[in-house]
């Protein structure tokens, strides 16, 4: 279509910013994705786990001493808040695909929600495990 | 004059054939990921800070290092398309097409590296 004019369209302003105030939409959506994007630090400490049980006893004091001492405990913690949270966000593009509980109302309620189910699950967790 | 359904379209039928496996892949590894986060989260959360003999022989257990291949298969494939779909949002140009390609090497390496030693210790 060469005469559609694509250089001089309104453009949408990004969602962070001096446009919008901060909301809980936009919130909950941009950290679906920081703690998404966070979680590759959690898979690491993860796979470095498996492979040091896989070599033998030394690698694996190494791997689970540092996975287990109070800095690698503080970044699991907050992975495993990370990874609930970002499950919850997952499960509420699910049911946005399927088109429910897309007005505004929900979702923010949903934001909220999403909020505090990770912060419960992430308690309920530390207890069991 | 357009001649295709929106949903026809959207669906990708459009010009360029394509264009929805991208969403689709993503709602895929999703829903698996849904059922198999939690079962690895108790199943690892149970084996991580064992002595390595118990550790060891945890992983030797069928239901554990199952879990722990499927989640760590799914969970980096998934994280190699939402990753760019983040790279794609931020980036353009050469640095981008880069980016994907490390991404996407990244996480198929962790995932062979996870698997393998799975599979190592629980054979």
């Amino acid at each position: 279509m060469p005469d559609v004019n694509r250089g001089n369209r309104p453009l949408s302003p990004f969602m962070i910013g001096q446009y919008y105030r901060p909301q809980w939409t936009s919130m909950t959506s941009i950290f679906v994705r920081i703690t998404g994007i966070a979680l590759i630090v959690a898979g690491l400490m993860i796979v470095w786990w498996f492979a040091a049980l896989a070599r033998g006893p030394e690698a694996y004091a190494t791997a689970n001493g540092f996975i287990t001492s109070w800095f690698g405990d503080l970044v699991m913690f907050f992975s495993l808040l990370g990874l609930w949270y970002h499950m919850l966000g997952g499960i509420r593009h699910l049911i946005w695909d399927s088109g429910r509980m897309l007005d505004v109302e929900t979702s923010e309620r949903f934001g909220q929600m999403m909020v505090v189910g990770s912060v419960l699950l992430t308690i309920f967790t530390v207890i069991v495990v | 004059m357009r001649y295709l359904t929106d949903r026809k379209r959207a669906t990708g039928l459009g010009s360029a054939h394509s264009g929805a496996e991208h969403h689709w892949h993503m709602i895929v590894t999703s829903v698996l990921l849904t059922g198999l986060v939690p079962m690895f989260v108790f199943t690892f959360g149970l084996g991580l800070g064992m002595e390595y003999d118990q550790a060891a022989a945890y992983y030797s257990r069928p239901f554990p290092a199952i879990i722990g291949i499927l989640t760590l298969l799914v969970g980096f494939v998934h994280f190699r398309s939402g990753v760019q779909s983040a790279i794609e949002d931020y980036t353009h140009g050469f640095l981008r097409k880069a980016l994907i390609i490390a991404a996407i090497g990244l996480c198929y390496t962790l995932a062979a590296i996870g698997i393998f030693a799975i599979v190592r210790i629980a054979l």
